[in-house]
């Protein structure tokens, strides 16, 4: 199921009719059958997005299209989704059997056909074998699933999920985004998650949308995005460590910080902002690129050097590079910059050049 | 060394409520107990006619007013105590959904709590009354007759049936605010998944609604049982000492009542013994239908 999102917009007023634009304006197409990622930092509009498309919350203006039908007007319990939300929102009150026959009470199912069903869906998310369990008595990555197994019972046409792994501890993160994965593919549908973690995002999507204050920063697959940011801040959104941003400047076609030319760039005289990924710098025996390495931090495979930043004393960058170097605190290293991990942008719009 | 503290302090702290309850709870308590099996005990000079251990239940069980006394008690508790939950859970939803005015609507049906039972008995009654009540006024509208519900001469029926409607109503206002706190307290994340889930309205009520708010169901059933009971204030408020409408005396005698009343025979031997036998079998009654509501509540309330 194919899914349009059209001029949405959502406006929320306060008691002081104070208006907040959580969304702004959304165009998106998100294509039929795959993973997509709503990211953002909190307060961006991804959460109100996905209760938009669900129906729980109405757009201000604009309009949701489910494939052709344009479902703006249809109210949730009839749009045919399935919810994960954030902390899962199971009814305690019953078994994980009864929580996943729920939906398919609601729809007067016949009731074998409903058992049958229940069990094909909780064996497909791995707790076929926790039915009769009442929601305390599981995990919360075992909670997660019977949510994802009552979400996905009813056939839904598209599934949402709100910061579905946010809840879980960093190894069950792991393993439940993986399982995340499995179920969608397993499954074909069509299906929407919101996380801040950009980590998280990239790791499943098929596509990622970047929100910021309620507008679209960039949409695709997510090593394109992290490959080519059109903006600063999805620059630096993306990515950990982070990418390091310095202030230059282009003169005679040469990318230039201070003194050092980092490399050639083609473009008229002007200040710019980079940014260079900490994966982007290789250590060579002549540049006039050379900064001071203040700190040495080996984990396992990586050599990571935390350097004296050039336009700030006081601020350091990082830079990986190859364990092999034996490189001291103290030392002054050279560096050449690879191409494609370096973005330059525009130092007022944040627009990459 | 947790285990060898003296607990002499902790005693100390309980002293005071010791006393307090020693005196006027368990004292009269073990005495009632001992009353019920002496014969012609005599209040005045605290002699009594040697030990029964029936006789007093005996007297008690076939006497007129106690079996009426019994009948009252048992139709108030079990008509305005289901009936005034219901429409307590309704009116607690109903107000759990409205956005504006909530608070003054909270405020309007928690009033009849801070107010007087008395007083409000006697508004009923005069809602009641034959001739210029509230209630005979609107039935006129639709073309019934004015009834005799409380006044000179009025039948048992119209009478238990004002003072039902009375008490249903005189027990919302607790029941209200207790249900909707425990409302407010529900995660709307439930209301929102099943209306995902496409849940029916009706279906979300006894579903989601009533199982979440169980634990408080059931409090307010427990509670309100005990207190339906022990019905007296209420009796009195709408009906004065006479216990039921004028030339119909005592026709809406409670248990509490008739024990209450046979002070007023203390000079008679053997009139305590009956009053505690009376007040041992209420207590008997209430105690078997706290057990039931207790085991009741074992299958169907989730904490």
């Amino acid at each position: 199921m194919e899914i349009t999102l059209k001029n949405l917009t959502k406006v929320f007023q306060s008691k002081k009719e104070e208006e907040t634009v959580a969304v702004n304006n959304l165009d998106i197409v998100i294509p039929s059958g795959t993973l997509t990622g709503l990211l953002g930092p909190s307060g961006c509009g991804k959460s109100t997005t996905l209760y938009m498309i669900s129906g729980l919350l109405r757009p201000t203006q604009g309009e949701i299209y489910f494939g052709n039908e344009n479902v703006t007007p249809v109210p949730p319990e009839e749009r045919g989704i399935g919810l994960v939300f954030q902390n899962y929102a199971l009814y305690p009150h019953m078994t994980v059997r009864q929580n996943i026959l729920f939906p398919l009470e609601n729809v007067k199912m016949d009731k074998e056909e409903a058992l049958e069903k229940a069990q094909e869906i909780a064996d497909l998310v791995g707790i076929g074998h926790l039915m009769n369990r009442k929601p305390k008595q599981l995990s919360g990555g075992q909670q997660q699933r019977v949510a994802i197994a009552r979400a996905l019972v009813k056939s839904p046409r598209v599934l949402l999920l709100d910061e579905p792994l946010s809840n879980l501890d960093a190894r069950l993160r792991l393993q439940t985004r993986e399982e995340i994965k499995r179920i969608q593919r397993e499954t074909g549908i069509t299906t929407i998650f919101v996380t801040h973690d950009q980590e998280e995002a990239m790791s499943i999507s098929d596509e990622i949308v970047v929100l910021r204050e309620g507008v679209t920063q960039q949409v695709g697959r997510p090593q394109e995005v992290y490959d080519k940011p059109h903006n600063l801040f999805v620059a630096k959104f993306l990515g950990t460590p982070p990418i390091n941003i310095f202030d230059a400047r282009i003169e005679n076609n040469r990318l230039m910080i201070g003194d050092a030319n980092i490399m050639k760039f083609e473009g008229k005289d002007q200040e710019v902002t980079i940014g260079i990924r900490p994966e982007g710098f290789k250590m060579v025996e002549k540049s006039s690129f050379q900064v001071e390495v203040e700190f040495v931090e080996t984990i396992g495979r990586d050599t990571t050097l935390i350097i004296k930043h050039p336009n700030d004393e006081s601020k350091r960058f990082r830079a990986i590079v190859d364990a092999d170097f034996g490189v001291e605190p103290g030392d002054t290293v050279k560096f050449n910059v690879k191409p494609h991990k370096l973005h330059v942008f525009n130092k007022e719009t944040g627009e990459v050049l | 060394m947790l285990e060898d503290q003296s607990n002499v302090k902790a005693w100390m702290y309980l002293l005071p409520a010791l006393i307090l309850l020693g005196i006027f709870i368990f004292f009269p308590i073990f005495n009632a107990i001992f009353l019920v099996f002496v014969r012609d005990y005599n209040y005045q000079t605290g002699q009594f006619q040697g030990f029964t251990l029936t006789e007093n239940f005996r007297y008690v069980v076939q006497d007129h007013n106690f079996r009426m006394a019994m009948t009252n008690t048992m139709l108030l508790t079990f008509v305005s105590v289901p009936v005034s939950v219901i429409i307590a859970l309704l009116i607690s939803v109903w107000l759990n959904a409205i956005k504006k005015l909530q608070g003054f609507f909270q405020t309007v049906f928690f009033l009849p709590y801070v107010t007087n039972a008395i007083a409000i008995g006697m508004a009923f009654a005069f809602m009641f009354n034959r001739s210029y009540g509230l209630i005979n006024w609107v039935l006129g509208f639709f073309g019934v007759a004015p009834i005799n519900w409380v006044n000179l001469g009025a039948s048992w029926g119209h009478a238990i049936f004002s003072l039902l409607v009375y008490v249903t109503w005189l027990g919302l206002a607790f029941k209200i605010m207790v249900f909707l706190s425990g409302l407010q307290g529900i995660d709307k994340q439930y209301y929102d998944a099943a209306r995902v889930d496409s849940a029916s309205r009706s279906r979300v009520f006894r579903r989601i609604t009533v199982p979440l708010l169980s634990p408080m169901i059931m409090y307010i059933t427990v509670t309100s049982f005990i207190g339906a009971f022990k019905a007296y204030t209420e009796v009195i408020g709408m009906f004065g000492e006479r216990l039921g409408p004028p030339g119909n005396d005592r026709a809406l005698i409670t248990v509490v009542a008739l024990v209450y009343r046979s002070l007023d025979r203390s000079g008679v031997p053997g009139a305590l013994s009956e009053a505690a036998a009376a007040s041992l079998i209420l207590f008997a009654v209430t105690l078997v239908f706290t057990i039931i509501n207790m085991q009741v509540s074992k299958k169907r309330v989730h904490y």
